[in-house]
């Protein structure tokens, strides 16, 4: 390869190419007006990158400014590679959650492999060893003829990555609606511990300090992934799996023990991995928050393709990559321990003073801009937006010709897809690699992990109810965010700080973009009450398939702390003889609930009102309870309400219940939605002096029934047995994942 | 009991292992890179679990010829006791100190549960703490665990009393429930015939404390440092 061959392959810069690369003609003319001339086609290909939704949030940062991100137990917000909160003892805890949707429709095993490859890297580059993963999916109808498919390749891709690291995979959330029939949604989370000392940021510094390449060689795989991120699916959209990067979990475990190993000495000025966008992103991010220029000198980049050119180079979004800023005359130390781990390592170039991106290559130059007016003028538009009209309150009538035994209306809610076991998916996780974890969600309403080598545990959840957020963007995001903070609560963890995965539509059409104003708002003013900030996130648009969107999904990762992983309280009932207790308002709010859905066969009304002073109140007081070992068991109300809560718990310990509290009760008691509700499980001789806090805490307490034999019963005797309740509720997934398309 | 744990790039079980290790013997295990040659002196070499070289090739395949590997062996000849856990399993009858092979798993997916288990024969240093037929509760979690080899040789294994663990139904009844990876005969572990090597595909380090939600797994080390001490 020459610099004339590299010439030969360059198309001429016009405003028509700039549109190819997803610029519009106003971008590209503010590109023109800062360079003061044409860009060259790598320049080109730089900014258009730099300048795309995935890269810029131009048409979230408006709005995203606006949530609370401070308080004391936070170290870093957003704006690095991922959120740090001070955990006590010198200890912090790192998490993101990131998307990684469009690649994982195109092609879902390594879509979801590199998308779990890439949160793990946000995470192990700020210093912190990874110690749990978490995911959120969402898959279109189970009739669609791709969903199986993409279920499968997915959940495989997440395992196949995961697995192989050696991070255990603790739990998340799976649901099936046919707006994601188009556009499925695969969200991945990483929470990480690390030495509140001992924390790597991004910002360069040091002029003539050597910047190094470590990790995997650089293909042509990934170009302008980001860009395809960025704009609507098409029917021809599958044409893009060549953008689909490859993962290798197996260098991915070498490049976190070989960076852990360097941030042992005191090599590193700064580190970043390259992700979207990979080096364009990671050198302009590291050079421009330390307000200095980088120079990198391409040819002795590792390579794994033959006659690449700096433009292929600059945006391949190959995996397992980072770039790091050393000090001067530390080279030979960080390249003995990339060596042990037989890892590539380049110096590739140096900080310079002069503020410019420069790229030189095959004895020319390639790029040579100004860092800051480019990063600077990346656009920030506050597009239009409509408030999403309010749903009025269903009334009575919604239940008219319901008539069915209160058994067989569970027995047909737990085998649902959305309530059904995910035992199929999880199963395939290793959740156990570590040997800390206490809890994985499911038996837990949060997972619990342990700090390696300690006492204390983090919990972690995900969580978003998206039927709410169609219907009410605003208490659909306060909702996502009360119900984070409630599991957190009801394993016994103190709530600390969230991370937020912002799904959504195109943002150039103002009803989509109205759902998304309002869902920042209702997750802004939870935050606000709940003292649980916003400390990292991931916004991806264009969730949309020949103009359909998905629902609006504001997907929540909350994570909090405890002093000691034995105190975390699991849903499944222990024991007979427990008195079960139902903590929190039940009013009956029926909009928008499963049983609605599935049982009558209606998507309407308001979702359920979140009171959030209630809210705060009725878990401050779980989790008082649950420091103070009066609990056996706990579980938050959510879908399919107290009876489905009270079932889960009792399938999940073999242990039916006696309820008594239902009786002569509406039907909209059993399923109705209300917000900031617990369930629990506690011995009879604790149970009057639970009462009595409750009461003297003003928090609404009544007594449901008790924990007896194998099924649900009643006065009445049987309603249903655990037997069927399981078999509806196991046989669901593997028969669907069996049968044929 | 001293103990070294070898590391191969990939592994990622050893923390696991070196904490079993420690709470029950109070001794902290050496960790040994795959590059290196040469063992401490020890009495028992754990090899753990984990993708050692991705399992790119084949499980085990790549790790059973790294340069460790030919000091394990010869230790192994002596007499030293050695436990290959998972990757650990695979890596060892890769090498040639157990009979059969590991293939993908019957269902062709990755399994992670608890899974019951029956002692087989107790006649060695990793068992001697259970009673025979005991059901006991480990951690599976593998890909690649489908434990094969032919029949002659399982007649063979069983008559020397070489199984050590079966895969059994929470009834302790041998069901497709029960066996989470095809293995011939629900073998999940067994010995060399000197009863000095084990191998097996779950994870008794995974269940030795409360945390873990059971401690079946503490007395296959209790076993061994109280044999090894």
């Amino acid at each position: 390869m020459s610099a004339e061959a590299t010439k030969a392959q360059e198309r001429p810069v016009s405003a028509e190419l700039a549109k190819e690369f997803g610029l519009s003609a106003e971008e590209y003319q503010n590109a023109l007006d800062i360079l003061g001339r044409t860009p060259t086609f790598t320049e080109l290909g730089i900014i258009s990158v730099m300048w795309s939704e995935h890269c810029s949030y131009k048409s979230s940062k408006v709005w995203l400014k606006t949530l609370p991100t401070t308080g004391p137990q936070v170290i870093c917000g957003p704006g690095e590679n991922a959120g740090v909160v001070d955990i006590g003892d010198g200890d912090a805890v790192i998490f993101k959650m990131e998307s990684h949707n469009h690649p994982s429709y195109i092609e879902p095993y390594q879509g979801a492999a590199t998308g779990v490859g890439g949160i793990l890297r946000d995470v192990f580059t700020m210093g912190a060893r990874p110690i749990a993963n978490m995911n959120a999916l969402r898959f279109g109808s189970p009739d669609h003829p791709k969903t199986r498919h993409l279920v499968s390749g997915v959940v495989a891709g997440i395992g196949g990555y995961g697995n192989c690291v050696g991070v255990p995979t603790v739990g998340g959330e799976t649901n099936f609606h046919p707006a994601y029939n188009g556009n499925i949604l695969v969200n991945a989370m990483t929470v990480g511990v690390a030495k509140t000392d001992k924390i790597f940021y991004s910002a360069a510094a040091g002029i003539g300090n050597p910047v190094v390449y470590v990790g995997s060689k650089t293909g042509r795989d990934g170009i302008h992934g980001a860009t395809m991120a960025s704009a609507e699916f098409t029917e021809d959209s599958e044409e893009k799996r060549p953008t689909v990067q490859v993962g290798d979990p197996f260098t991915e475990k070498l490049l976190i023990e070989a960076c852990l190993e360097l941030m042992e000495t005191d090599a590193i000025v700064a580190i970043q991995d390259m992700g979207a966008a990979g080096l364009t992103s990671s050198s302009v991010e590291m050079a421009g928050k330390g307000g200095l220029g980088i120079e990198l000198t391409l040819d002795t980049l590792p390579m794994r393709e033959q006659a690449m050119t700096p433009y292929e180079i600059m945006l391949s979004e190959s995996q397992e990559r980072m770039l790091i800023i050393l000090k001067p005359g530390r080279e030979e130390v960080a390249k003995a321990i990339f060596d042990k781990w037989e890892l590539d390592f380049a110096v590739i170039g140096h900080l310079t003073d002069t503020g410019n991106l420069v790229i030189k290559m095959y004895g020319e130059t390639w790029c040579d801009m100004p860092i800051a007016p480019v990063s600077n003028a990346a656009p920030e538009y506050n597009r239009p937006w409509e408030p999403t009209p309010k749903a009025s309150d269903l009334d009575e009538s919604v239940f008219d010709g319901y008539s069915e035994s209160l058994g067989d209306t569970l027995t047909k809610l737990f085998g649902c897809p959305d309530l059904a076991s995910k035992r199929w998916i999880w199963e395939q996780y290793d959740s156990l690699v570590g040997g800390d974890t206490r809890f994985m969600s499911g038996q837990a309403d949060a997972a619990v992990v342990r700090v390696p080598g300690q006492t204390k545990a983090v919990a972690i959840t995900t969580d978003c109810t998206p039927r709410y957020c169609l219907a009410d963007p605003v208490e659909g995001g306060k909702q996502a965010v009360a119900e984070a903070w409630r599991n957190l609560s009801a394993v016994g963890a103190l709530p600390l700080a969230i991370t937020d995965n912002m799904n959504f539509g195109n943002p150039e059409k103002p009803r989509i973009m109205g759902q998304f104003v309002g869902a920042v708002q209702g997750i802004g003013e939870a935050c606000k009450a709940l003292d649980f900030p916003v400390v990292s996130g991931n916004v991806s648009l264009y969730n949309e398939t020949n103009g359909e969107a998905i629902l609006p999904t504001p997907a929540i990762g909350g994570v909090g702390i405890m002093p000691d992983a034995m105190i975390a309280v699991g849903i499944a009932f222990r024991g007979e003889g427990d008195v079960i207790l139902a903590v929190g308002e039940t009013k009956g709010h029926i909009g928008q609930s499963i049983f609605l859905r599935e049982i009558l066969g209606r998507e309407e009304g308001a979702p359920p009102p979140v009171d959030l002073a209630a809210e705060r109140r009725n878990g401050d007081f779980v989790r008082g309870l649950i420091r103070d070992g009066l609990v056996v068991s706990s579980h938050d109300v959510a879908d399919g309400g107290l009876i489905v809560t009270i079932a889960e718990m009792a399938m999940a310990g073999g242990i039916g219940a006696y309820l008594t509290g239902f009786d002569g009760q509406h039907v909209r008691v059993l399923f109705g939605e209300d917000q900031g509700r617990y369930v629990l499980a506690v011995r009879p001789d604790v149970a009057a002096t639970v009462q009595e806090k409750a009461k003297a805490v003003g928090v609404p307490v009544s007594v449901l029934g008790e924990t007896r034999g194998t099924a649900l019963s009643g006065r009445g005797g049987d309603i249903v047995s655990l037997k069927r309740l399981r078999e509806a509720n196991e046989g669901w997934l593997p028969t669907y994942m069996a049968a044929e398309l | 009991m001293k103990a070294a744990i070898v590391v191969f790039p990939g592994s990622n079980r050893e923390r696991d292992a070196v904490a079993a290790l420690e709470a029950v013997s109070g001794t902290k295990p050496h960790l040994v890179w795959h590059r290196d040659t040469e063992l401490p002196k020890v009495d028992l070499i754990v090899v753990p679990g984990g993708f050692s070289y991705g399992d790119y090739l084949r499980s085990g395949a790549m790790a059973a010829h790294s340069p460790i590997m030919r000091e394990v062996k010869a230790r192994a000849d002596q007499g030293v006791r050695v436990l290959g856990v998972c990757n650990g399993f695979q890596i060892i009858t890769e090498a040639g100190l157990l009979p059969g092979a590991l293939m993908r798993n019957g269902a062709l997916k990755f399994v992670c549960r608890v899974q019951h288990l029956r002692v087989e024969n107790t006649d060695s240093p990793f068992t001697k703490k259970y009673a025979k037929g005991q059901i006991v509760r480990f951690p599976v979690a593998h890909g690649d665990g489908n434990y094969w080899t032919d029949a002659e040789t399982v007649k063979r294994l069983d008559g020397e009393g070489q199984v050590a663990f079966r895969y059994v139904s929470d009834e302790a009844r041998s069901d497709p429930r029960g066996n989470p990876n095809g293995s011939v005969s629900d073998i999940a572990g067994i010995f060399n015939a000197k009863r000095t090597v084990l191998g097996l595909m779950p994870h008794p380090e995974d269940a030795v404390e409360a945390l873990h939600g059971n401690t079946d797994g503490k007395p296959m080390f209790e076993g061994l440092v109280e044999a090894l001490s």
